[in-house]
């Protein structure tokens, strides 16, 4: 059982930030978050865009603000469940909370702050008859273990960077990869679609396009994909259909945990950012209130003032002051300390 | 610079039309966000990057219309129930030409 202060559930930019405010007033984070690396949408969606309106930063790519966040809270160790999504949470007699997610991995903490952003991110599934029955006995969203199909016959779906990419690795893998794309062009990366290119030419990669699969065969697990390719209809047999159209976030199982819900945002009040249930908070694109505007500026305010009352609530009746970091520091978890060099410049007279 | 008129048809089968202005750097998606016009969070996910293909909508009027870029045309080619007449509203920006423009939302994903 991993055991901390706040648990934080969603490791985008107002996750990230949370383990900084709640490291100055001394308390741990954990963060789980269901994409396999920190930074949520910024690094999932957008890493190379620039953002404009984070306040002294004229201009910052996505993916370098949530690297910078990451070292910013570096110091106060905070811990990571990653590539596992948190799916039931069980209120503990003392008011403590534990949360298991999809692998069973269990979390105790007394503070839970949900910072899911617009949930968490599940591949966007085609629409085909049937494909639910065929989910992992043969129709996989992810590829996991690349050697799951050795010297089995593949059918990937998809134009993006990640069907490419599976398919040029599984070329060497399966016994026969098929790439098919409702279009003649792919939007991934030039060299990978060269590679695809040159791979079909020697007959590794058997290219499909412009097509589209329209069924799935099988008794027990995928035996064959049907094809529409214009008005020809092709039969393929398949040990295994991946289809790989992108992610897509959802709410997800958070809906279900008796939080109030409104607009597929969880309802806050404005003090705190605490929910209808006492010791969860929401924070930053997750939460709704009266004025609510989904900007990463506003879920770091959040997250401050979420930090100042979790801190009341773990600490009841220790008093504390809000310090400035300017002036006294910041006291690592690991031991080191980060301080302005002393030295009077002006003195207020 | 005033104000122009769309059709909208929601994803339950209803039309509106609302009033859009030309001068706010608004692109259709920000507009049917604005009047509600689709549940939040089930439109304009990716924040109108043309990332998410939430905002794809159906344009049934012959109105001059921006032409598609690289982006939006890679993201309609890997989504679902796209048609001739599919757009990704997020990438149309409010026009004087868009006036009585009729568009119907895609369903949900």
């Amino acid at each position: 059982m991993i055991k901390t202060d706040i648990l934080i559930i969603g490791a985008g930019p107002t996750g990230l930030f949370t383990v900084f405010e709640a490291g100055l007033l001394k308390l741990k984070c954990h963060l789980i978050d269901a994409l396999p690396q920190p930074g949520g949408q910024c690094s999932e969606l957008y890493p190379k865009k620039p953002i404009y309106d984070i306040p002294g930063f004229p201009e910052i790519l996505a993916g370098d603000l949530t690297g910078n966040l990451l070292e910013q809270g570096k110091q106060f160790q905070p811990g990571f469940t990653l590539g596992e999504r948190a799916e039931t949470i069980e209120k503990q007699e003392d008011g403590s909370f534990i949360v298991t997610t999809n692998k069973g991995t269990k979390h105790h903490a007394p503070i839970v702050a949900i910072a899911g952003g617009l949930g968490s991110f599940e591949p966007r599934k085609p629409k085909l008859e049937g494909i639910e029955k065929y989910e992992d006995k043969g129709v996989n969203y992810f590829i996991k273990d690349p050697e799951v199909y050795r010297d089995k016959k593949v059918v990937i779906a998809g134009g993006g960077d990640s069907a490419l990419d599976w398919s040029i690795f599984l070329a060497d893998v399966a016994s026969e990869v098929t790439l098919v794309h409702r279009r003649n062009e792919f939007r991934g990366a030039l060299d990978s679609v060269e590679k695809v290119q040159e791979l079909k030419l020697f007959n590794k990669i058997n290219l499909i396009t412009p097509a589209e699969v329209i069924s799935l065969k099988g008794e027990n697990h995928i035996e064959g994909v049907t094809l529409s390719k214009g008005d020809e209809v092709i039969e393929l047999e398949a040990d295994y259909f991946i289809p790989l159209f992108g992610l897509s976030p959802k709410l997800g199982p958070i809906g279900d945990w008796g939080l109030e819900i409104e607009k597929n945002a969880i309802k806050v009040n404005t003090v705190d950012y605490q929910t209808n249930i006492d010791g969860i908070f929401a924070i930053g694109d997750v939460n709704t209130y009266e004025g609510k505007l989904k900007l990463i500026l506003c879920g770091f305010h959040e997250a401050t003032l979420m930090c100042q009352s979790a801190y009341k609530i773990l600490n009841p009746g220790k008093k504390f002051v809000l310090k400035y970091t300017t002036v006294s520091g910041i006291d690592g978890f690991d031991g080191t300390r980060k301080e302005s060099p002393k030295a009077v410049v002006k003195a207020i007279v | 610079m005033e104000d122009v008129t769309l059709h909208i048809t929601d994803r339950e089968g209803k039309k509106h039309s609302v009033l859009a202005p030309t001068d706010m750097a608004m692109n259709i998606m920000e507009v049917i966000r604005s009047y509600e016009l689709a549940p939040e969070g089930t439109i304009g996910i990716c924040g109108g990057m043309a990332m998410c293909a939430s905002c794809q909508c159906y344009v049934n009027s012959d109105n001059e219309i921006n032409a598609m870029e690289d982006e939006e045309d890679a993201m309609l080619s890997e989504a679902f129930n796209v048609k001739d007449n599919s757009r990704l509203s997020c990438q149309i920006p409010i026009t004087d030409a868009l006036h009585n423009l009729e568009i119907e939302l895609a369903p949900e994903v």
